[in-house]
């Protein structure tokens, strides 16, 4: 249960830390929480030679409203969320979204960057700022580029960052204020991963209507459909969108993630 | 191996660390504060929780190279903290321990429970509490323990 040796730099500066995992000679890693590569490194799964501390990069750790978006740091914590006190157009679901993750413990050190460049199907904001219509900002030395959140993951802990690349910042769009939500996950125990996850979000004013379906086999469902999103597509429906997936032959898969999607709906109906 | 700087127990520290020694280890091994528990090592237990700045964290999974600059609390530095004092009597009145591996981190959870949470009710203390796993008592006996404490400072505050 410990981790292999390797070297750790806390760098100040974003330049300097894309300089480091841009090197390479060897395997560097940005660290931030360590929420969930505490636990890889622990049990051997990952095996850097350099750990890039990127939580002392004031950026980072900013939360800040511009032009319709709300942009958060990598660096931003789940509790930094739960707790509010900041800006927030998104009208309460990343305060909701974050106080149901993991544990306080966790909340307290575990970001959101970090959560997203990790690409668990089940964490939470995988699935959400899908949903959202996101953006994810990352950057390497000499460029930055942004990819919509629904696109960012490519699978179990695989995203589209390039070598040398960090997730930067996530930029969330206002929701109008006509806009409804829902969010649904079901687990056997309060805080573990979830088991299936169904999110909606719709906004007529932006003409925005999503739905997804989340912890998976792979990237979160995303559904771009009004009737969809407002109404019950049913069971059957669900199995149609698994058929040919590793889920695909799985009944009991199928039935929760119908249900967590059914209650993510329901909850964004209800007045 | 990298030098530290940081707080333990209100007592400044200097010391050196290999980078993937986690912070349960260092307090542990390093500065022999061994009311710290390190069960699963891999962040789902609770058990190793301690006070980073204030604010509970899985000792097992940060490093302690990471907490340059930080104030590190263990239970050791909260024996005359107030919260704590009413909890550790509430533990023992409710049965909420039998072998006490998991109380460290079940006291440090609950000490930030009820300072951050004072209205919750057995729900949310279940909710809240839900991180740090106890295979003795069945949890009962927990809740009714937070329970003791969180009724006794509403009574004492109205």
């Amino acid at each position: 249960m410990k981790p292999v040796d390797f070297d750790y730099e806390r760098p100040a500066t974003l330049d300097a830390a894309l300089k480091l995992l841009g090197r390479e000679d060897l395997n560097a890693k940005p660290l931030a929480g360590s929420q969930s590569l505490g636990p890889m490194l622990n049990l051997r799964l990952v095996q850097p030679e350099l750990l890039v501390d990127i939580t002392a990069i004031p950026e980072l750790a900013s939360i800040r409203e511009e032009k319709g978006f709300l942009v958060l740091g990598a660096c931003v914590t789940h509790a930094a969320l739960e707790d509010g006190g900041t800006p927030d157009p998104t009208r309460g679901v990343l305060a909701r979204v974050a106080a149901g993750i993991a544990y306080r413990a966790v909340r307290n050190r575990g970001t959101v960057g970090g959560s997203l460049a990790h690409a668990d199907p089940a964490a939470d904001w995988v699935s959400v700022l899908a949903a959202l219509g996101a953006d994810v900002v990352v950057a390497r030395t000499g460029g930055r580029r942004t990819v919509p959140a629904k696109d960012f993951i490519r699978g179990t802990f695989e995203t589209a960052l390039g070598p040398g690349e960090l997730v930067v910042e996530i930029r969330i769009p206002a929701l109008s204020a006509n806009a409804r939500w829902g969010y649904a996950k079901i687990c056997r125990k309060a805080g573990e991963f979830s088991h299936a996850t169904g999110v909606v979000l719709i906004d007529p004013a932006r003409k925005f209507a999503r739905a997804v379906i989340g912890a998976v086999s792979g990237p979160p469902i995303v559904v771009d459909d009004a009737k969809i999103a407002e109404r019950d597509p049913g069971e059957a429906w669900v199995s149609a969108l698994f058929a040919g997936t590793p889920l695909g032959d799985d009944a009991y898969q199928i039935r929760i993630h119908h249900v967590a999607l059914k209650r993510a709906i329901a909850e964004a109906r209800a007045p | 191996m990298k030098n530290l700087a940081l707080g333990v127990n209100g007592k400044k520290i200097a010391a050196s660390v290999e980078p993937r020694t986690h912070l349960g280890d260092f307090l542990r091994e390093q500065q022999l504060l061994t009311a710290t528990h390190l069960g699963c090592e891999h962040g789902v237990c609770g058990a190793c929780t301690v006070l980073l700045d204030g604010r509970p964290v899985r000792s097992c999974i940060t490093l302690a190279v990471a907490c340059e600059g930080g104030q590190v609390t263990t239970l050791e530095g909260l024996v005359n903290d107030p919260v704590m004092i009413e909890l550790r009597e509430a533990f023992a009145a409710e049965h909420g321990l039998q072998c006490g591996f998991c109380t460290p981190g079940m006291l440090v959870s609950a000490r930030d429970l009820v300072l951050r949470k004072p209205a919750a009710d057995d729900r949310a203390v279940r909710i809240e509490m839900s991180g740090n796993l106890c295979r003795c008592t069945g949890y009962g006996g927990i809740v009714r323990a937070i329970r003791r404490v969180l009724d006794a400072r509403k009574k004492t505050k109205t």
